[in-house]
């Protein structure tokens, strides 16, 4: 708090012993910002609305207005740069503790050293901005690869689980790739979809959704790509350290190969194993067949 | 489903997993994009990543190279793509983001040529009958024909020519139907189609790119009794005179038995190939050349001390460097400096002088860099170097450990076997001296 106060004080800020809320949207803290300015105070803490609070302090309910939002929206590229407005905004999707404050702060010492502290990278604020939009990216990046759409006739839909709020921050990846699909990505986290059609996306709330079943041309592919994960690994060379460290367990559940809804790998293998028993081996061109018959009666 | 599984059992032991290098945006009417920076989507249970749907057309192959799996006097089940269930396979597992695209490769049907057709079919079927926008890695037969190789270069994202052994000799012991020359014609043809395609390019907006994410190969690694000198020297060429974006190398597993070969029961020199894989980067991203690494004298890394430590150490003159004035190029050099981490200093260091603490928050191993900076002219305050001190500090037990076979005779410190990396007797004091001034 020591460098807010000295910060505060040369610029004749008061530190008050306030809490802010505001109703949880971006343009509800950029409000923040603005009450901060016009009163010239710096508020001990800021909650969102439906947020635990933990200290008692006295709480001061922040409106969120259009136009004041844009006028400090406006004014970061201006007074700082084009570059803090994006960490500005992926530090708001990012989940570090008291985001708020931290941006807050951010902006109080950009508003004061314009362009530099862009560069100010050892700076405690600047830095765990910075830390906690890498986190996010490393997140979203990760995510370019995790997600693993289920196809249902003419749609597929993938659920995912993240820590941040990414769906912005992959949504231009899967966009620009399957121009041609409708798909759905849904964060089951903080309750919202990615929706996408043939010329129009969308990030709408949407909460409690479950996946259908999947069909038999679907359960096949799950099949074979879990067939093919398995088959992939040397086992003279299995290093389990290091597969969770590049690909942590808690994005398992969602990943067909290795927890997905198709089921343990070891039941893949047994059924697979029933199925040769059975009959020849399925080729390929087969289940083709059999993915064009579902097609057409669906 | 058996198919599949066998045919990607017999493409594991290919490394090269990346989808970097094509930037290719979506297209309406086309799926898919590639990314330049490569995206992950999986990771096998040996930890290594899994981009591309990576397979071969077949297993069944005329050739007999002794390391090789697939090869002909080797007694496995042989099974057979067609191009349709190649094309197929791949935008199935695309649609459904299992993967960044496809890696094809084969054993040699009938002939080289005959090989590149089958691999030609299933990629024009796949860009121009399901217009597939995404990555592909194709493997060239060495000994196809010019053209065919041509015709497959416009059709794929990357082209691999596996050089498989180190030198010329272990080639004629190990991989007799391979030679040198047959190996390198395709990677120069390769080399000399993509400069010239890019002055195409700009000729004409519209003409096709060959192999845009460029060339690379893989070596292996242990199977023969070549050094780690002469490796990283043939790397180094390759990167200079193949314009090269890669090079792979794998740690032999045995997979046959073969009076030629280490015993099946060798485990894999995991540890080695991690050490080369960090030479590489040294090569490529910090401006290191092969020969400050290793030499004649000193042929192989040290296994306790990365290359980076080592060449420190060993060069003690050149340090300590002053954090806040030290050219970009030589904090690239510092043992504990990253890329990311020298290019955040220099950002860092435009808006305030750095001190320890600062350099900690920018990401900098000071653990191992502590020995080797001053920050405003002084050391790390009661920082003490002594022999003992330097070396632990700078060998990384933990983080070494997956690569450690398991039961290995403990290694100690004043171990022959990496006495090279010890600084020569009186060096310590001088050195001493020079971090304290």
């Amino acid at each position: 708090m020591g460098g807010i106060q000295e910060r505060g004080g040369s610029l004749m800020f008061k530190p008050s012993a306030l809490a802010y809320t505001y109703d949880g949207s971006f343009e509800g803290l950029l409000c923040c910002v603005f009450e901060s300015y016009t009163w010239k105070e710096i508020p001990l803490a800021v909650h969102s609305e439906g947020e635990e609070q933990g200290l008692l302090l006295e709480s001061k309910w922040i409106e969120t207005d259009k136009h004041k939002a844009e006028r400090v929206l406006k004014s970061i590229p201006l007074r700082i740069s084009p570059e803090a407005e994006e960490l500005v905004r992926l530090g708001f999707w990012s989940n570090t503790p008291e985001k708020e404050l931290l941006l807050l702060n951010f902006l109080y010492l950009g508003f004061k050293h314009g362009r530099k502290v862009m560069n100010m990278l050892a700076d405690d604020t600047v830095h765990a901005l910075q830390k906690a939009v890498q986190q996010l990216r490393r997140e979203g990046h990760l995510y370019l690869g995790f997600v693993r759409f289920s196809v249902y006739g003419p749609v597929m839909a993938a659920v995912i689980e993240p820590q941040g709020y990414i769906l912005p921050v992959i949504q231009e990846h899967f966009c620009d790739r399957f121009q041609g699909e409708s798909f759905m990505i849904y964060d089951q986290t903080h309750e919202v979809a990615l929706i996408h059609e043939p010329g129009r996306e969308a990030i709408i709330p949407l909460s409690g959704w479950t996946p259908p079943e999947p069909d038999e041309a679907e359960e096949a592919y799950r099949r074979l790509w879990t067939g093919f994960y398995h088959a992939i690994g040397i086992k003279e060379r299995r290093n389990e350290r290091l597969r969770s460290s590049l690909m942590p367990k808690r994005y398992w559940k969602h990943m067909v190969e290795m927890n997905g809804s198709n089921g343990v790998p070891a039941l893949a293998a047994a059924q697979r194993k029933k199925a040769l028993q059975q009959e020849p081996p399925e080729s390929i061109g087969s289940l083709r067949a059999s993915l064009r018959q579902t097609n057409t009666h669906t | 489903m058996e198919k599949l599984e066998i045919l990607t059992a017999s493409a594991k032991y290919d490394v090269a997993c990346t989808s970097s290098g094509s930037d290719r945006k979506g297209q309406a009417g086309s799926l898919g994009s590639t990314a330049a920076m490569g995206i992950c989507h999986s990771f096998a249970a040996d930890g290594r990543c899994i981009s591309l749907l990576k397979v071969l057309m077949t297993n069944a192959c005329v050739y007999d190279c002794a390391y090789c799996v697939n090869r002909k006097s080797n007694p496995v089940r042989r099974a057979a793509f067609t191009p349709e269930e190649i094309a197929d396979l791949t935008m199935q597992f695309y649609r459904r983001n299992y993967i960044e695209g496809l890696f094809l490769s084969s054993g040699i049907m009938r002939n080289p040529d005959y090989t590149t057709e089958q691999l030609i079919s299933a990629l024009e079927l796949l860009r121009n009958v399901y217009h597939f926008n995404g990555y592909i890695h194709v493997k060239a037969i060495p000994g196809a024909d010019d053209v065919l190789l041509s015709r497959l270069g416009l059709l794929a994202d990357r082209m691999s020519v596996n050089i498989e052994l180190p030198s010329q000799e272990s080639l004629g012991i190990l991989a007799p139907d391979k030679s040198k020359i047959s190996i390198l014609k395709p990677m120069g043809l390769i080399k000399d189609k993509i400069k010239e395609n890019s002055s195409d390019i700009v000729k004409y907006n519209h003409a096709p790119r060959f192999a845009p994410a460029g060339q690379s190969t893989q070596m292996i690694i242990g199977a023969s009794p070549d050094t780690d000198y002469q490796i990283l020297n043939l790397t180094e060429g390759l990167y200079r005179k193949y314009s090269l974006k890669r090079v792979f190398y794998s740690a032999y597993t045995p997979v046959i038995e073969d009076s030629l070969l280490p015993s099946l029961d060798t485990k894999p020199p995991l540890l080695r190939e991690h050490r080369l894989y960090q030479a590489d980067w040294l090569l490529r991203f910090y401006g290191f050349q092969a020969n400050e690494l290793l030499d004649e004298a000193v042929p192989n890394f040290n296994p306790l001390l990365d290359p980076k430590c080592s060449w420190a150490v060993n060069h003690r003159e050149q340090f300590p460097v002053e954090i806040n004035r030290a050219p970009y190029e030589m904090l690239l050099r510092v043992p504990g400096i990253g890329v990311r981490s020298a290019q955040r200093i220099v950002k860092a260091r435009r808006a305030a002088t750095l001190d320890f603490h600062a350099l900690k928050k920018l990401g900098v191993v000071l653990k191992r860099a502590q020995f080797f900076i001053t920050c405003k002219g002084k050391p790390l305050e009661g920082l003490k170097v002594s022999e003992h001190t330097l070396l632990r500090s700078l060998m990384s037990g933990q983080q070494l450990a997956p690569y450690q076979p398991a039961q290995v005779e403990q290694l100690t410190l004043f171990d022959d076997h990496y006495a090279a990396a010890l600084p020569a007797a009186g060096g310590w004091a001088e050195f001493k001296k020079g971090a304290e001034a």
